[in-house]
């Protein structure tokens, strides 16, 4: 089984340096490419590996770049969106600590593709190990001759930089990441224009995930066909999922696209700790739906976990055991949403706390019945269109699963006056 | 056009709008809150939700915020689609969560967009059974009073704050519920606009702090159409009064002058209205007119005039009405202008190149549309404040249209048009004494003296046309500067050039008429906006009348017995030592003011002469527009319009020339047909008689309170109301409930729509014209007859020189206007006298920041504090004008040391 993005990333987790990374191949995609490709092959490759975003749309990469107009002057930027927050994510963790070499490899020649002249990583504020070794790659790279005026004595010229946000979930959504680069606001922009066209400082800007810029180099060193061939399924390529919870082996796995949630499970996560019981998991990452035991035959890929009624999201999976309370662990996550709330459109702003006061009411014995009316047409009014990004519709993921697949919960908190779970729970 | 189809019905709708616009446009009631037609759109409230179908087979529909969807031919949506409406109404129930409540104490209360929006959704029960989450307030400064518990967090006022009027202290902080609207810290906000947050605002966060002080709710007031006297450029207002005091100012729509906006004096500087200086009986020799001498005022003023040499003192702050019947007094031999020589040579100037030359005058609108901007000599924030609004917009032209093009977004939509536009900006050139507001958005800004101010206007317009004279002598860079700004604008289709009275000097007017000349010669649409002084400055000069200080040797050789003056303290016309002898030498001052004043004092009779806001009359602004104004109130005093009381003196005396002039529409009418340069003012509003369906239009909305009962304790018999026999308004509440005529909106209101939001509904379509069109009417129309004139005398560069410095002067939009000094705010606002010099020209005299300087001025002595500023010209010494308090000193002028 090929692990192209993690098999050289030592067991320590420690960092890939230059000269490491340079001896296991590094860097030949980027000189490949700048000697042999025009940008437009470059993203006909991309296109042609069917490569998608791993940020959690899994919009096609090669056909965001494709949106790119390539006969204007001015600057363009290429930014990797390294503002890994979702709760129960790491996996993007894991290359940036481990082989920031192959990011940066992946962010040059994408930015070649697009012809940008300036390339940011925009990194989560937490991430002080990958903060350090990310602005060592870069030096690195610029001494030696990756970045900076004509890499690698050919005609293009590529500047990079390294910004730390400060912590707000928002940050991940592309067109607020933008915004707080810009030294603005984090709070989304509307779509059209997309950044494609009028990005950071409002000029083209492609915005791409950590774990999507890692498989450039593999990509063009071998190939779509090669690509397509990692996946067990339509989706192409590798993924990293992640597992975490009361599992025997949390962590985090580069697998073939479209292992099925059984074997993510209990091969790789080795199964629940002896007395925890698998309830449900949210597939990839906290904003996505639950999904249960009719669901473990589920191919985790984009259209597999969709049509399950959930989203592949970034592939990092939350279990929630039979010794959590439902209720609570929702509470727990629409804490976060109303607090990572940017505060710009109505429903989201004053939506999300008022979910969380309910699920906190119910988790203390204060739930009523009409709370859970209440709790039911937020799911439905927080929808996608009705707010102006996917926060919120993405904070009612996991509520409006969880009222469907653990009703009887809430109903227990509202008839018992308490959690039943009481000693668990937050 | 395209056609939609709203709720089955098709629809005929203007390309380009959102749908949005289109509804409200169409009339439809539609809820929002974020949107503004000035500012455009960015879909941050989620009010204006609408179902959108793909065809006419998709019953299903996506819900889409109407505001930011393009109106597209052959569109289906839906309005009243259930899903929809239930999002609006929630939408009002998440903003009701955290909002206190408290319409009964909330100032906003009946004037509340957002009490509008909620009763239009149906949203009446409250469903959230948690605590609220409250905030501090600010201290603002004298203008504006922060309840930030009331906030909804719209985004307009940092919208219109920041984004649209530049200002810098305004912002929102912290995130998710509990985003702050509000400053850094306390203190007063620094924008020149910052009043228009009351209006802005769709709820009671930001509130008029003045109005808090004699507090009365919308539906309480007695309101007119007005025009603000706070400068020359004429903003349309509505006044509200109750209890007799005036107790607001708010924007009257007006699509070709102010649009939405005022300028903080225009909206504050009324509280002089209801100052305890205001004269409000007659006075003869300082006495009661009606006391013990017995003698009838009328017959009095009669033994004053006839038979006696009479000189009659006009005003630039005095309606047209007023001036005219002074005029006809007097006879046109012994009128005079009331303004200064200085203001007199520059008004005068200005208006013979806007009669005799070929380039329009800009209106506000057409300014803030100019793709390329010069401003010579001038510091439009203080002298025509909103102008500097229009040139923050006209910046933009260029910006947002490329980035329209580039990045195929429609102008509305305001967040994305910012994000492609950046800091980019059009050209905007700034030459002034010293540093002014506009500079941050200047490609240049230059600080020189008026006179080598003049000189590069002068080079420019040279280089753009042969036949303007050419400058010698002139320095590399005063070269370089003109070649950038000549090709600068030769490149433009609308350039507008700015120079006005603030410099002070001629030659900067000249260099500007020349500019715009050259330019038309070229075939571009130029443009010219000159400042004046005050409200009616170019009223009063079209009207035409002999200069002041000619007055002083008529005075001196005529052995003049009476002088009438007209709404205008001479103190701050003539310096001091020439108003006292001027005075000594008349034996009767018949005065016509609002407030005591240095003058008042010496009037032998002192007439109370109703403000604003207790007269009907005519103001032209500088732009030639003539615009009526109406009474708000019946004072119930003797309080009474000037040309009321000159008409009676008409009377008294016999005058033959105002005989059977009784009404405003028959002064009105004398004007029109006897000056030329009026024609057509009686056509300005429809006239006294003018009815609809039989009834007045009504100064008071139909919930007014308490007519039967204020007068109860004089008589509790409710008193007959006044009637107004000038005008087609009403002074009660009763009369056609429809829209009026556009020039006599009295108050913004429709059913549903109780907030200054209801404007959309008098509009032809939302930020759109007024229904019959914008009120007012340009009376000089540009001279294109194929000849362009030009001016010749370029003058000597200003250098330093020895012993002396060059006086300018410095305008303040807080404390340069004689009447809003009695607002407290104003006040508070005003600079302290000072002279300014640049920190050079201290060295060379000895002086430091605070020191006093000492300098005579036409013999007489002034003595200021030093303030430094190294933007000033070297050799010039700024000092402030019109300050209470502080004496007139000629300027520009070379003064000794």
């Amino acid at each position: 089984m090929e692990r192209p993005l993690t098999q050289h990333i030592p067991a320590s987790g420690a960092a890939l340096h230059i000269k490491e990374y340079e001896a296991v191949g590094g860097y030949t995609a980027l000189r490949k490419v700048l000697q042999e490709f025009t940008p437009a092959e470059v993203t006909a490759r991309v296109k042609d590996a069917d490569l998608k975003g791993r940020g959690g749309a899994g919009f096609s990469t090669g056909m965001k770049w494709s949106f790119v107009p390539m006969n204007v002057s001015g600057p363009k930027y290429l930014v990797a969106n390294a503002d890994e927050m979702e709760p129960g994510t790491f996996k993007d963790r894991w290359l940036l600590e481990g082989n920031p070499h192959q990011l940066l490899e992946g962010m040059i020649i994408s930015a070649y593709a697009i012809q940008a002249t300036q390339a940011f990583v925009f990194l989560r504020w937490a991430y002080k190990d990958a903060a350090r070794e990310m602005n060592k790659a870069i030096a690195d790279a610029y001494a030696a001759g990756y970045l900076g005026k004509n890499i690698l004595g050919k005609n293009y010229s590529l500047e990079m930089q390294l910004h730390t946000g400060v912590g707000r979930y928002m940050c991940g959504e592309e067109t607020a990441l933008l915004n707080s680069l810009e030294g603005k606001r984090a709070i989304p922009r509307a779509k059209p224009p997309f950044p494609q066209v009028s990005g950071l400082f409002g000029k083209p800007t492609i915005v791409n995930n950590v774990e999507t810029l890692s498989f450039i180099p593999h990509i063009m060193n071998n190939g779509g066909d090669w690509f397509k061939s990692l996946s067990h399924t339509a989706d192409g390529g590798t993924k990293i999922y992640g597992v975490s919870g009361q599992v025997n082996n949390p962590g985090a796995w580069e697998l073939p696209m479209g292992v099925t949630m059984r074997e993510l499970l209990e091969e790789h996560a080795g199964g629940m700790k002896n007395g925890f019981r698998f309830r449900g998991a949210l597939p990839g990452g906290a904003s996505t739906d639950f999904l249960t035991d009719a669901h473990m035959d589920v191919k985790m890929d984009f259209a597999g976990v969709a049509a399950a009624g959930s989203r592949l999201g970034t592939g990092t999976m939350v279990v929630l055991d039979d010794h959590t309370c439902p209720v609570g662990f929702v509470h727990n996550l629409e804490h976060f949403f109303a607090q990572e709330s940017c505060g710009f459109c109505t429903p989201c702003r004053e939506g999300l706390p008022w979910t969380e006061k309910i699920l906190y009411a119910l988790e203390q014995g204060h739930g009523t019945y009409a709370d859970l009316d209440q709790l039911d047409m937020h799911t439905k009014l927080l929808g996608p269109g009705n707010t102006f990004c996917a926060l919120a519709p993405g904070a009612m993921e996991p509520l409006q699963s969880a009222l469907k697949y653990f009703r009887e919960d809430f109903e227990q908190h509202i008839k018992e006056k308490k959690c039943p779970y009481a000693h668990h729970s937050h | 056009m395209p056609i939609i189809h709203i709720d089955n019905k098709p629809y005929e709708v203007k390309e380009g709008k959102n749908l949005l616009e289109a509804c409200l446009s169409l009339g439809l009631n539609l809820p929002y809150f974020c949107w503004h037609p000035a500012l455009g759109s960015v879909g941050a409230c989620r009010q204006c939700a609408v179902k959108v179908f793909k065809d006419e087979d998709d019953k299903k529909g996506r819900i889409v915020m109407s505001c930011m969807e393009p109106v597209k031919d052959n569109l289906r949506m839906s309005v009243d689609d259930s899903d929809a409406k239930s999002f609006r109404e929630h939408v009002i129930g998440w903003l009701m969560t955290n909002h206190p409540h408290d319409c009964a104490v909330c100032d906003e209360g009946g004037s509340c967009h957002l009490q509008d929006m909620t009763v239009m959704t149906g949203h009446a029960y409250r469903d959230y059974r948690f605590t609220k989450r409250t905030y501090s307030n600010q201290y603002l400064g004298p203008f504006l009073n922060h309840e930030m518990n009331r906030c909804i967090q719209c985004y307009r006022c940092v919208r219109f704050y920041k984004d649209f009027a530049g200002g810098k202290d305004l912002d929102v902080f912290a995130a998710h519920n509990h985003v702050y609207f509000g400053r850094q810290q306390d203190g007063t906000l620094e924008s020149e606009f910052s009043g228009n947050l009351a209006e802005i605002c769709p709820t009671g966060v930001f509130t008029d702090k003045t109005l808090k002080e004699h507090y009365t709710r919308k539906w309480d007031m007695t309101s007119a159409p007005s025009v603000c006297q706070g400068c020359g450029l004429g903003c349309n207002i509505i006044a509200g009064e109750r209890y007799g005091t005036v107790r607001q100012i708010t924007n009257r729509f007006n699509g070709d002058v102010n649009g939405y906006f005022l300028c903080d004096r225009g909206r504050y500087g009324y509280e002089f209205v209801n100052s305890k200086d205001r004269i409000k009986a007659p006075m003869v020799r300082h006495s009661p007119a009606e006391g013990s001498n017995g003698i009838p005022l009328m017959q009095h003023i009669r033994s004053k005039i006839v038979s006696k040499k009479v000189i009659g003192i006009g005003s630039p702050r005095a309606s047209l009405e007023s001036n005219f019947v002074l005029k006809q007094l007097v006879g046109a031999d012994n009128f005079y202008l009331g303004v200064s020589a200085a203001d007199h040579s520059l008004v005068s100037l200005a208006l013979k190149i806007l009669q005799q030359g070929p380039v329009r005058a800009a209106s506000l609108q057409e300014a803030a549309a100019a793709d390329a901007v010069l401003i010579l000599g001038e510091d439009v924030t203080n002298t025509a404040p909103m102008l500097a609004l229009s040139v923050r917009q006209a910046v933009r032209r260029i910006p947002v249209e490329q980035a329209i093009n580039n990045v195929h977004v429609p102008a509305w939509q305001d967040a994305a048009v910012r994000e492609a536009v950046q800091d980019s900006k059009g050209p905007l050139y700034i030459l002034n004494v010293l540093e002014t507001k506009l500079d941050e958005l200047a490609k240049g800004a230059y600080h020189t003296a008026p006179d080598n101010i003049a000189r590069i206007g002068f080079g420019v317009s040279h280089l753009l046309s042969d036949k303007m004279p050419e400058v010698t002598g002139m320095s590399d860079q005063g070269k370089a500067i003109a070649q950038e700004i000549a090709t600068t604008l030769k490149n433009a289709k609308n350039p507008l050039i700015i120079a006005g009275y603030g410099s002070g000097s001629e030659a900067v007017i000249k260099a500007a008429a020349n500019v715009a000349w050259a330019l038309h010669d070229l075939g571009i649409d130029a443009m010219l906006t000159f400042t004046v002084p005050e409200c009616n400055s170019m009223g009063l000069e079209m009207l035409g009348g002999h200069r002041l200080d000619t007055a002083m040797d008529q005075v001196l050789h005529d052995a003049v017995d009476t002088a009438i003056i007209l709404e205008n303290d001479l103190y701050r016309r003539l310096n001091h030592h020439t108003a006292n002898h001027f005075f000594k030498s008349i034996k009767d001052i018949i005065l016509l003011d609002h407030l005591y004043n240095p003058t008042a004092e010496k009037a032998t009779v002192l007439l109370p002469a109703g403000t604003f806001a207790e007269s009907d009359g005519t103001l032209v602004n500088n732009e030639s527009r003539a615009q009526r104004f109406f009474q708000v109130f019946t004072p119930g005093t003797d309080v009474q319009e000037s040309w009321r009381w000159l008409l009676q003196a008409g009377v008294a005396t016999g005058n033959a020339s105002l005989a059977g002039l009784v009404h405003l529409d028959d002064v009105v009418s004398a004007i029109a047909r006897t000056c030329k340069v009026f024609a057509g003012i009686d056509t300005l509003t429809p006239g006294a008689g003018f009815r609809i369906a039989g009834q007045k239009i009504p100064r008071e909305p139909h919930r007014y309170s308490g007519r039967t009962a204020m007068q109860a304790d004089v008589n509790v018999s409710e008193p007959k109301p006044p009637e107004d026999s000038d005008t087609a308004l009403s002074f009660t509440m009763e009369g056609y409930r429809g829209t009026p005529p556009s020039a006599m909106i009295p108050f913004f209101w429709s059913p549903g729509w109780n907030s200054v939001q209801s404007v959309n509904k008098f509009q032809v379509e939302t930020g759109g014209a007024l229904r019959d069109g914008n009120p007012g009417k340009r009376l000089i129309a540009p001279n294109v007859n194929g000849h362009t004139p030009f001016f010749t005398q370029v003058p000597e560069p200003f250098l330093p020189l020895a012993g002396h410095l060059l006086l300018v002067p410095l305008h303040h939009i807080y404390g340069s206007e004689e009447l809003s000094v009695h607002t407290p705010g104003i006040a508070e606002r005003m600079p302290a006298p000072y002279i300014m010099l640049h920190s050079e020209d201290a060295k060379r005299f000895q002086v430091a920041e605070g020191y006093l300087l000492h300098f005579i001025e036409n013999g007489h002595h002034y003595t200021l504090p030093v303030i430094i500023n190294d933007t000033l010209q070297q050799g010039a010494a700024g000092i402030p004008v019109g300050l209470p308090n502080m004496e007139i000193a000629e300027a520009p002028q070379l003064i000794k040391i």
